[in-house]
Order: structure tokens, then C-alpha cells, then sequence
């Protein structure tokens, strides 16, 4: 079977040859399938946020494949990697990234700026996403004023703007309380359902023991330590 | 040296031009010397990155030198008044010739810096980059073309004396004149405009055809008209078109029309035809890079674009230039 | 082009939300326009002032000349001169200036038909007796005298004389009347003590104005110790001087302009923190390099062409309503007794494109580095907190 995504020994190096040089990744070998829900594992310094970030085609690999719906993506210039990463995944920030003094609505819909799509397309886009996720209401509002729990709801629906295969989720319950972490795993695992690959980098055992959790890669010190298959 | 808002602004302009491209030129020339896109390194990546600044650089400075060589024309009609026996344009030229080579060179480097952004506007479409070595060369090229436009331009403006007496478009496009401006303004108008006509038709079919076909031997037709083209219509301004809007059997100047007694219709006259030729330039320059596997799909929808938007401009310059000649006073071809 | 609308209204909307960083660059930027417009505006509307003003001017002057200065010229010269083919008319004229000790001015002293024009802007009337004289406003006001005072000038015999004024010239030909003390002109010839065949100057009127360089050829051979001044050579003067003037001040303001730069530069360099947070969040959601460019674009272009405006509106009040008052001095430099006038409003495409180029192309030019540092923010730090 065709993985959606496959890395073959990417290695990552920070500040090559440099006094602070740091090597995250090293010889890093994973697969993920359509429809799975991955969880990285371990400790803070791993490597699960490069990882994220490579798979989520935000940055290159100093050596080594990653594979993306079949297109080799290790080497693309900006300007592709950049259209694909918006075609293909969402993100879910640890520190939610929403800009503070610009309303609901429009945080929402900066992914689709850069994108020829019309505006009363985008905008109809948005306002079903914001209320199924039930903050329509505040769209109008400026972040800064809406409580963590809705902030998180404008993430979740950034995210979801521009229709992605993967949902890619960095620490997500880092901040939030219990109650609000099991609010978002909620939705996590709705949009699983719909169909979306969802991976997602914790070390909160909230998230890896839930049951939805189909894979779970463990790091250590930027390598594999193990992969559990549920 | 003449004081002149607009001469300073030229100066400065240009001068300022020249630094960014001369900055341009030294980071491109540290691409051409490290460039390896199969390297993942950091320095390749920072070179990558340093290509969207040369390219933002080279689009301005474009942009300008768009710009100036309309500011520069205005600027050296505007001149006209202080020397004795200028009319126009081509007075204030005639008083320091180097003029002239300014205003071949902003010729030169309108079709030069325009052909480069296209050669990097395809090179940015295709996945690996394939153009970077040539589009770095003739970045060079394109800087040395502009430091010899502030070359001319500074040795122009600083030569000019107003006490020189010149002389006027009159003399120098008159048919007694020997020179090649005197040829042009005596070649009779009956076949002058059946070259001129018969040139941009041909020009306009073969540009239908490129739309329809995807022959390569169409697009280096289109190429080679629209150099004969430029050439052509210039000839045709002398010969007979500037007569039809100056109502003037022996009234040759090509600059008089950017005048504002005859509405500045020079502007879009030139801007058309400059528009035109440019666009039609492109595909057959573009033909032999189509060889490059990663170019070629981004060719063949850019050229689309570039025969559409030659074919506009050529009608303009067309509708513009017979205006007068269907619709004027003057008629220089009697029916005996 | 659908992108490009929404890139430039995500600009206008960022730009706007930084207004306090970008109004100080707005107003430094607004008023290093005003003052380059203003000079640019000045001097055109000067120009263009005196090229009306020199539309009733004769065609030719002609003055007589010897040991290379300017000499009263014998009246029958003008009719040496009518005979030439081509002259319509040939006056001589008869006028000089005088210097006021007690105002320390100088004074244009003009004798009636001697065919200056806009003579008939007169309140009153011009004189008709020996003992009459008609004033413009700089000398009323100067003198503090008016219709029905007297004015007393001393003559070349050192005579203190007394003329009654009869009329003063309307402000609106201030620029041509301003320091002129019209009498007649027999009256005229005696105070400068000028011989009765002798005259100033003689002006020139000729049938076809594109005879003039001919015509003036040949007053040279007529009468070899004459210089014959073309109405085109004075404009080419007045046009030369101008220029010279204003390019001098732009010279002097491109200082301004330097350090306008540098502020620019150091704006766009200084990014602050929460604006590089920004640009990693839009790269990471998908805008790319040459998005957040052209979004640095569409800010410094709405930052230029409002200062620009702004900056273009301020110079046109200062220099149309309030005459400049800023400016002024230098450019109109030399006269001693400056008319007050309201220049006629004007101004062209050119000057515009021109204030464009001194200013937009540096601020350009120094902001584009910057932006693109900032352009190549790696959105991968957006995930490293």
C-alpha cells in the first residue's frame, strides 16, 4: 500500500559546522498512512517538532527522502513546497500563532489570501467552519478578546481553511486545561473520522493513551525509539 | 551643467539604479560561483532565498528605467527652449550627440531588463531552477548596460551650453540632409506605406498563427518580425506617419508628437509599439529553452499570454498611427 | 489579480494597525515631499508667470552699446530700423531707475507710451502734465503715499521735485508695476537729464515672429554698435535662471532627502518582534516568499503615494495661498522691493513624475533589502517558541 507520507533516514543539522551546532534528526525512517492518527512521542529536545515540521514540508532535510502523496519533497524550492504544504496540511500550533489584533474571521482566512480563489467563496467557507466549530458568532471579534478555549476553535479552523489531507498538531494541549484538552481531542477525532490523517507531537500522556490514537512513534534525542501500532 | 529638476531626477535616479544593480550583481555572482541545487546545505538554501532579492531588485530597477526613458524624453524636449534653433527633442539631442547614445541605451535596456524578467519569471516556475547560471550572466551584462546609460546621461547633461546653437528636427529630417534620418524623410510615402502596412500584417498573422500552432518556426518568424517591426515602424514614423499629425508635408520629427500642442499622443503612440515588439519578441527567444524538460509545460502557457498581448498592442499602435491618416487633413497620396 | 487585491488590502490593514510606526514615517516623508514640491512649484508657477507677463513684451530690443556697456541709443536709429524689412514698428522708449536713499529701493522710472504692458491697470490716470506721476503699490506703500499726495524724487540735478500722483497702479499687475513711477515723458528726460535725441532703448515690432533671429541679424549690420535682445532670449534667460535656482535648492534639500533614507532604512530594518512573529505565522499557514514581498510592496507603496499626496497638497496651499512664504526668498533673490502677488495656480504632469522620481525611487531603493529580510523569515520559527 502507498503511504501518504514516508521519510527514508532524514537527517537534520542545525547551524552546520557552527559552534551551536545541533543535530535534531538523526537517520529517521517513518511511514504514515490515509486515515491514521500518529502520535510522536517523548521528551522536550527529541526532535518531534522538526519532524512535524519537515513532514509538514516547512523546512528541508540536510539528507535523506520524505515522500509526500508520491512527490519527493525533500528538495523542491520554496515556492512549491510552499503550495503544497497549503494544499496538503492544516497546523495546530502549540501558541494557538493567531494574530492578536485581527478579528475572527480574518485569521481564518489568511491561508486563502496568497490562493486566486474569490472572496464570497472564501467567506462562505469560513462562516460554515466557524460555526460548526460554534464560534460564528464572534466572528467579528478580535482574538485577543475571545477566551482560550474559542482561540483554540480559531485555530482548529485556520487549520481546516484550505481543505487538508493532514492535520499536523504541535503540542496542542500544552496550554489548555483538562477540560479544554478533551474538548480539542474531541474534535481531533471527528475530523479523523471525516476522513483527514491526523500526527501529532505530545508528551502529554492525555493524548498518546487516548484510544483514537492509531500509531505512536517514540524519540529520543532525535532518533526512533520505537513505533506501537494499535 | 544645467541645473534642471528633471536632469536631477534623472541622475539620481539612474545613479541610484546602478548602486542596487551593482549590489544585485555581486550576490548574483556568489549564486554563480556556489550554485548547486542538488545540495541541501544551508548555504545553498541561503542562496535560493538571495534570489528573490536580486529579482526584486532587477523588477525596480525595470521599473525605472521604464520610467526614465519616458522622464528622459519629456525632460530633453523640455530642454529645447534654452537653446537657440531647437524646436524639440531632437535639437536639445543634436546639441551634445552623446544624447543620442543615452537614449539608444534606455532603448537597449528596456528590451534587455525585460527579457530578463522573463527569463526569470520561467526560471521560478520550473522546479529546478535550470535557467540560474545564463540569468546571472547576462545580469551582468544588464548592469554594465546601465552604468554606460549613467555614463551617457552624465556626459549629456554635464556638456550641455546653452549658448550652442543647435539644429532643429528640421534640418536634420529634411530630404536634402544626407544623413540617415535625411534618407528616411525622403523615401516616398506610397511604398513607405505599403512596407510599413504590409510588415505589421504579416506580423499580426503569423502572431494568429502561433496561437493556433505550436511549430517552433512560427515563433522565430514572430521573433524576427517584431525586430523588423520596431525597425519598420520607426522608419515609417519619419517617413510618414509624423506627417499625418503635424498636417505637415515636410514635417518629419518623431519627437514632436510627445508634445503636448499635438495632446502627447507620442506616448501611447511609442508605448504601444515598444509594448508590442517586446511581447513578440518573447516567444522565439523562449523557443530554443523549451528543450529543458522543466520549462517546457511553463513556456507553452506563458506564451500564450505574450502573442495575446503583442497582438493588443500592435493594434493599438496601429489604430493610433492611421488615425490621422484616414481620418486627417493631410493626404499625401493623390489619385492622378 | 484576485491575489494581488487581497495581498494589498492585507497590507492597508497591517499598515493601519502599526499606526503609530508608520505615522512618524509618514509625516517625515509628507513633509520632505511638501519641500521638494514646493520648490518644483514655485519655480514653474515663476516661470510660467513670466512668460505671460512677457507676451506683450516686444519682439526686439535693440540697445546701443560702447566699451561693452549699455549706452543711450540715438533716436533715429528707429527709423534705420523701420526701414528693415519685416519691422512693423520701432519706438524708442525712454525710462532708468532711480534710487530712493530714503527707502534705500530702487525705483523703475518709465515715461508714458513707452509701451510697457499693463500700463492701463490704472486707478486714477496716468499722468498728463510735467508735474504728475503715477505709482505702483511697492512705491505707495513704501513712501506711504497715495492718490493726490505728492511724491518727491531728486533729479540729476540733485533738484528735490515734487510730483503729484494722479494714479496707482492696480495689484493685480503687481509684478510689472510694482516699483514703477510713471511721467510724461518730456518731464521723464529731464530729470535723468537725458539729450532730446536720445532714447533707453527702442523696442522692436515685427510682422512674422519667426523672422526675429533675421531681423535682429540684420539691425547687427545696420547698425554694428546696437545689441539687439530677442523676447526668446530674455525667456531663455528668465528659464535658464529658474532652473539654476530651483536645481540649487534641490541640491540643498537632497539632505533632507538623505536623512529621510536613512530613516527609512532603519523603520524597515528595525522590525520589530511581534512584526517578524507575524510574518513567520503567514509563512507558516502558506503565504511564501514572494507573497510576504510583494505584501512589504503594497505597504511602502501606500506609504509613498499618501505622503505623496499629502505631501503635494501641503506645497500647493503653501506655495498658492500663502505665497511660499517658506521659499521665497531664495528663489526670488535679487530685487530689492518684492511685489506681494498671488501666483496663478499651476501645475503639470511632469513636474509631478518628476517630485516622484527624487523621492519615491530612494525610499524604494532603501527600504527593499529590508523587506526582503524579512520576506525570508523561516516559518519553521514559528514552531520553535
Amino acid at each position: 500500500m502507498e503511504h501518504l507520507i514516508h521519510t527514508e533516514e532524514i537527517t537534520k543539522i542545525y547551524n552546520p559546522r557552527k559552534p551551536d551546532e545541533m543535530r535534531a534528526l538523526e537517520g529517521v525512517s517513518i511511514q504514515i498512512n490515509r486515515g491514521e492518527v500518529v502520535a510522536l512521542k517523548g521528551p522536550s529536545g527529541s526532535g518531534k517538532t522538526t519532524l512535524l515540521s519537515l513532514i509538514g514540508c516547512m523546512g528541508r532535510p540536510t539528507s535523506g527522502r520524505i515522500v509526500v502523496e508520491g512527490r519527493d519533497v525533500a528538495k523542491l524550492p520554496e515556492r512549491f513546497l510552499t503550495a503544497i504544504r497549503r494544499s496538503t496540511f492544516g497546523f495546530i500550533f502549540q501558541q494557538f500563532n493567531l494574530l492578536r489584533d485581527v478579528s475572527v474571521i480574518d485569521n481564518v482566512l489568511l491561508p486563502l489570501y496568497p490562493v486566486d480563489i474569490d472572496v464570497p467563496a472564501m467567506q462562505q467557507r469560513a462562516d460554515r467552519l466557524l460555526d460548526t466549530l460554534g464560534i460564528g458568532a464572534k466572528r467579528h471579534l478580535k482574538v485577543k478578546q475571545l477566551s482560550g478555549g474559542e482561540q483554540q476553535r480559531v485555530a482548529i479552523a485556520r487549520a481546516l481553511i484550505n481543505k487538508p489531507t493532514v492535520i499536523i498538531a504541535d503540542e496542542p494541549t500544552a496550554h489548555l486545561d483538562r477540560q479544554l484538552a478533551t474538548d480539542l481531542l474531541a474534535i481531533l477525532e471527528q475530523l479523523n473520522r471525516e476522513g483527514k490523517t491526523i500526527v501529532i507531537a505530545t508528551h502529554d500522556p492525555l493524548v498518546h493513551e487516548h484510544p483514537f490514537i492509531t500509531k505512536t512513534i517514540g524519540m529520543r534525542n532525535g532518533r526512533i525509539e520505537g513505533v506501537v501500532q494499535r | 551643467m544645467i541645473l534642471h529638476p528633471g536632469i536631477l531626477a534623472l541622475i539620481t535616479g539612474t545613479a541610484v539604479v546602478f548602486v542596487m544593480l551593482l549590489y544585485a550583481s555581486a550576490a548574483g555572482i556568489r549564486v554563480l560561483a556556489r550554485w548547486d541545487f542538488e545540495s541541501s546545505s544551508e548555504e545553498q538554501l541561503s542562496l535560493e532565498r538571495q534570489t528573490y532579492l536580486i529579482a526584486s531588485i532587477i523588477k525596480y530597477a525595470l521599473g525605472f528605467e521604464l520610467l526614465s526613458g519616458l522622464l528622459f524624453l519629456y525632460t530633453v524636449d523640455d530642454l529645447h527652449k534654452v537653446f537657440v534653433g531647437a524646436m524639440c527633442a531632437t535639437g536639445s539631442l543634436n546639441a551634445n550627440p552623446i544624447g543620442w547614445y543615452a537614449l539608444y541605451a534606455k532603448i537597449i535596456i528596456f528590451f534587455a531588463a525585460s527579457l530578463w524578467i522573463m527569463l526569470n519569471s520561467l526560471d521560478q516556475k520550473a522546479i529546478n531552477f535550470p535557467l540560474v547560471k545564463p540569468k546571472y550572466v547576462a545580469l551582468l551584462m544588464l548592469t554594465v548596460l546601465v552604468g554606460l546609460d549613467l555614463f551617457f546621461q552624465l556626459g549629456y547633461f554635464l556638456g550641455l551650453e546653452p549658448e550652442v546653437i543647435t539644429s532643429c528636427c528640421g534640418s536634420l529630417f529634411s530630404d536634402n540632409d544626407g544623413s540617415v534620418a535625411g534618407e528616411l524623410a525622403g523615401l516616398p510615402p506610397g511604398q513607405t506605406m505599403l512596407i510599413f502596412y504590409g510588415t505589421l500584417a504579416l506580423f499580426l498573422t503569423v502572431a494568429l498563427l502561433c496561437r493556433k500552432h505550436e511549430t517552433g518556426i512560427l515563433r522565430y518568424l514572430l521573433t524576427l518580425l517584431s525586430g523588423a517591426a520596431l525597425f519598420v515602424s520607426l522608419a515609417a514614423m519619419v517617413s510618414f506617419i509624423s506627417l499625418y499629425f503635424y498636417e505637415l508635408p515636410s514635417h518629419h520629427c518623431p519627437f514632436d508628437v510627445l508634445q503636448k500642442n499635438y495632446h502627447f499622443i507620442g506616448y501611447p503612440l511609442y508605448i504601444s509599439l515598444f509594448g508590442g515588439v517586446l511581447f513578440g519578441l518573447l516567444p522565439g527567444i523562449a523557443q530554443p529553452l523549451k528543450q529543458i524538460e522543466s520549462l517546457k509545460e511553463v513556456i507553452r502557457k506563458s506564451e500564450q499570454q505574450w502573442v495575446t498581448l503583442s497582438i493588443i498592442f500592435m493594434l493599438c499602435f496601429l489604430a493610433i498611427a492611421s488615425w490621422p491618416i484616414l481620418f486627417g487633413n493631410l493626404s499625401l497620396l493623390r489619385t492622378t | 489579480m484576485r491575489r494581488h487585491i487581497k495581498i494589498l488590502e492585507y497590507a492597508l490593514s497591517s499598515l493601519v494597525r502599526r499606526k503609530y510606526k508608520n505615522l512618524a514615517i509618514l509625516l517625515v516623508y509628507t513633509f520632505t515631499i511638501m519641500l521638494l514640491a514646493s520648490i518644483l512649484f514655485l519655480t514653474h508657477a515663476l516661470k510660467q508667470e513670466a512668460s505671460f507677463l512677457l507676451l506683450d513684451a516686444p519682439d526686439l530690443v535693440v540697445q546701443k552699446m560702447a566699451a561693452g556697456r549699455h549706452d543711450l541709443i540715438p533716436v533715429q536709429y528707429a527709423r534705420a530700423v523701420e526701414k528693415i524689412r519685416g519691422v512693423k514698428k520701432a519706438s524708442p522708449r525712454h525710462w532708468g531707475y532711480y534710487y530712493d536713499a530714503l527707502t534705500r529701493s530702487n525705483y523703475t522710472v518709465l515715461g508714458i507710451d513707452t509701451g510697457m504692458p499693463g500700463l492701463h491697470l490704472v486707478e486714477g490716470s496716468l499722468p498728463s502734465d510735467k508735474g504728475q506721476c503715477a505709482i505702483g503699490t511697492g512705491v505707495a506703500a513704501v513712501r506711504s503715499v497715495g492718490v493726490g499726495d505728492e511724491l518727491i524724487i531728486v533729479d540729476s540735478h540733485n533738484t528735490g521735485t515734487a510730483y503729484e500722483i494722479t494714479g496707482t497702479f492696480s495689484a493685480q499687475s503687481n509684478l510689472l508695476t510694482y516699483d514703477l513711477v510713471v511721467l510724461t515723458r518730456g518731464e521723464l528726460m529731464r530729470f535723468f537729464g537725458l539729450p532730446a535725441d536720445r532714447a533707453t532703448d527702442i523696442a522692436v515690432e515685427v510682422h512674422n515672429e519667426r523672422e526675429v533671429p533675421t531681423i535682429a541679424a540684420k539691425i547687427r549690420q545696420v547698425l554694428p554698435d546696437t545689441r539687439p535682445i530677442t523676447k526668446n532670449e530674455i525667456i531663455r534667460t528668465y528659464d535658464a535662471v529658474f532652473n539654476w535656482r530651483s536645481g540649487m535648492m534641490l541640491v540643498i534639500f537632497s539632505s533632507a532627502l538623505i536623512a529621510f533614507c536613512i530613516l527609512a532604512w532603519d523603520k524597515a530594518t528595525g522590525i520589530s518582534a511581534e512584526e517578524k512573529r507575524e510574518i513567520g505565522i503567514l509563512k507558516a499557514i502558506g503565504w511564501d516568499t514572494s507573497d510576504i514581498l510583494e505584501l512589504k510592496f503594497w505597504e511602502g507603496a501606500a506609504l509613498s503615494l499618501t505622503s505623496f499626496l499629502l505631501g503635494s497638497i501641503a506645497a500647493y496651499v503653501h506655495v498658492f495661498f500663502f505665497s511660499a512664504s517658506l521659499l521665497a526668498p531664495v528663489i526670488k533673490g535679487w530685487s530689492v522691493l518684492f511685489p506681494e502677488f498671488r501666483l496663478t495656480p499651476s501645475i503639470d504632469f511632469y513636474q509631478i513624475t518628476v517630485m516622484g522620481f527624487l523621492t519615491v525611487v530612494p525610499y524604494i531603493a532603501s527600504t527593499i533589502v529590508p523587506s526582503w529580510k524579512a520576506a525570508i523569515t523561516d516559518p519553521e520559527s514559528v514552531m520553535r517558541t
